[in-house]
């Protein structure tokens, strides 16, 4: 899995490369809540059948639920939404536009510590 | 910039160019960027020689705009590879096949026209997924189920399209499409069945309206782009529940498959089923392992004995009125007892509607049509993509037996341990005959996905040699399987063609799309 281990040092360089947040913008976490329910929700989501928050869970990721973490960055957000990470495949910008993806970013990094 | 084949940078420039002009300059993709989104994720030839990469891609919004983007790429001669949600993963996703080829991603077009729960049918346009159908189903709290397939993110009308299939009566996905509108290459709007009819009140509710039915000349074809689909549904039945039969022989397997075989011809089964040889579930344990290993049939059979474990299963699913089904379970356990030692056991029983609690209890709700990605949780987890091959063989239990030792030997090939039993894929029906599933990993490593390509090449051969068929594949593999329906020196693919070059004389319209290529590419196909 070159692969996973190429993420996970792109993961340190962007998380260490992420600027400072702007204050949430509480109608874009909305739209993005709105977002992440219709496009992340069922794979990431909570409950059983949720392979990526299982698939994240048997890689030791905790929590293994998207909406719980606070780690998570917008540019790495991005990234693995349009390149795809193990069996998550590429989402096109007809499916999330860019403006759907800032607000998943918005709503994902909405617990952060700033 | 990336071309297509045979098409100058500066006609492709004037292309791009007047594709923005119809749909919006954000519509049109060129950039790398974006052009690796349309990769296919799971490419079996994932970052080796060959793997086709889309020049661009284009995403229209509205017949009218395809009948431009069409008349465009008639005039600069630009192959288009349709798709509709482009997640049609394990098959080629949203990449074309032939590289270079603009993608024409339908996905905007994403509206429910109607539902309509007295007579049971949608009328959908490309784009919508089958999250995006249940979601306004149950939004309006209508009285229909849609059947989705495994996983839901793809599109009613492109999953229909490739015949796939899904797991409740409504199973066989072509069978239930119900009136089409397809633009033509040269731009023609042209509807379907009674679709042809001005002001028709009985487009989604009879099929075949007046002279030939040319419906299924859209499927898994390169003839049109479909803008429309009607599909029927399924009234929300009033409950459900499922029985498993065990028999304990090895031999009990052809008897077993002839009852259901008859079980299903007369309908008392509708909904997907699978053979399975329990033995290959059973905990993990020496012994049966040395079994396994020896392939002795006699020590199997000894040993499930022992254990209480049948030597094969066959799962019945009955949907309607709760007491029509349980007669259904029972008439279908009367037939079983013809075989000695047969054993049954009690299922799943729901009753409809369920609520939002038993929803989220239940791991796999596509039984119940409600759309899911738990398969990934299945064939994601060694793998990054998965690839099916899937040979249509007899209802029989000879032909299964014959199947498991072609795949037994695929098995190990692959270099997996354990036996017979342990490789055992699964057996689904469809129409009267069974379709094996077997799953092949796609992993990010190109020597690997090369060994992999070469075994389902190999079995392409093994199965034509024995009368099988495959029903869908990977693009990879189109124009090899398109290759083994060869009656009368290819006379059937001589048919395609000849409807293509009809149609498409340009060949604008997904070139090499289950081995169909147009005139021009016909001695130059990948």
């Amino acid at each position: 899995m070159k692969n996973a281990r190429a993420f996970l040092l792109l993961l340190c360089g962007v998380t260490l490369a992420a600027p400072a947040f702007a204050a949430p913008d509480e109608s874009q976490i909305d739209r993005g809540h709105r977002v992440y329910d219709k496009w992340c929700f069922p794979c990431h989501g909570t409950g059983v059948g949720k392979p990526g928050t299982e698939s994240l869970a048997a890689r030791g990721q905790k929590p293994a639920v998207l909406e719980e973490r606070t780690d998570l960055t917008a540019p790495l957000i991005k990234i693995f939404v349009r390149h795809g990470v193990l069996f998550m495949p590429t989402f096109r910008k007809t499916e999330i536009s860019d403006a759907d993806l800032d607000a998943i970013a918005a709503y994902l990094t909405r617990n952060n510590k700033h | 910039m990336r071309t297509p084949p045979g098409v100058s940078a500066s006609d492709f420039a004037a292309a791009i160019e007047q594709f923005e002009k119809v749909v919006g300059k954000e519509w049109v993709f060129t950039s790398d960027e974006d052009i690796d989104t349309y990769r296919d994720a799971y490419s079996p030839l994932w970052h080796d020689e060959g793997e086709p990469i889309p020049s661009g891609a284009v995403a229209p919004d509205g017949v009218e705009q395809i009948q431009a983007v069409l008349g465009i790429a008639n005039r600069y001669k630009i192959p288009l590879w349709t798709v509709s949600t482009g997640k049609n993963l394990g098959y080629g996703g949203s990449a074309p096949l032939l590289s270079g080829s603009v993608v024409l991603d339908l996905k905007r077009m994403n509206r429910v026209l109607e539902v309509n729960d007295k007579n049971h049918y949608a009328l959908v346009e490309p784009g919508v997924s089958y999250f995006d159908l249940y979601r306004y189903i149950r939004e309006r709290n209508l009285k229909v189920w849609i059947d989705p397939p495994d996983p839901g993110w793809g599109s009613p009308v492109g999953n229909s399209l490739e015949r796939g299939g899904g797991r409740t009566p409504m199973r066989d996905h072509f069978g239930a499409v119900c009136g089409m509108e397809v633009v033509l290459a040269n731009g023609e709007v042209v509807r379907t069945g009674m679709g042809a009819l001005p002001g028709s009140k009985t487009w989604q509710q009879y099929k075949y309206g007046f002279g030939p039915y040319v419906d299924g000349m859209f499927s898994q074809s390169n003839f049109g782009v479909v803008t429309k689909m009607g599909i029927w549904l399924l009234p929300e039945p009033e409950a459900y529940l499922s029985g498993t039969v065990m028999v304990p022989r090895h031999d009990d397997l052809s008897p077993m498959v002839e009852i259901f075989a008859n079980l299903v011809a007369s309908g008392t089964v509708q909904a997907t089923t699978q053979v399975a040889t329990p033995l290959a579930y059973a905990p993990a344990d020496p012994e049966l392992t040395a079994l396994r290993a020896s392939g002795s049939i006699k020590g199997l059979e000894e040993y499930g004995a022992r254990k209480n474990i049948a030597y094969w299963s066959i799962s019945l699913p009955f949907y309607g009125p709760s007491k029509v089904i349980a007669a259904q379970w029972e008439y279908a356990k009367g037939k079983f007892s013809a075989i000695q030692g047969v054993r049954f056991q009690d299922g799943e029983s729901h009753r409809f509607p369920l609520s939002a609690d038993e929803v989220a209890k239940i791991a796999d709700p596509v039984p119940f049509g409600i759309p899911s990605l738990q398969m990934f949780s299945v064939i994601g987890r060694n793998a990054v993509g998965h690839l099916g091959f899937a040979p249509i063989i007899p209802m029989t239990g000879e032909a299964v037996l014959e199947a498991q030792q072609v795949f037994e030997k695929v098995y190990k090939d692959l270099g997996s341990p354990g036996g017979a039993a342990a490789s055992f894929p699964l057996f689904w029906y469809f129409g009267r005959a069974f379709v094996i599933i077997y799953l092949f990993p796609i992993v990010h490593d190109v020597e690997k996905n090369r060994q992999t390509r070469a075994i389902y090449r190999r079995l392409i051969k093994e199965s034509a040699a024995r009368g099988w068929g495959e029903y869908r594949t990977h693009t990879t593999f189109m124009g090899d399987i398109a290759a083994t329906y060869s009656f009368n020196n290819h006379a059937l693919l001589h048919l395609h063609e000849t409807i293509k070059d009809a149609l498409d004389p340009n060949g604008i319209l997904s070139p090499g799309k289950n081995g169909i290529w147009p005139k021009g590419m016909r001695k130059t196909k990948a």
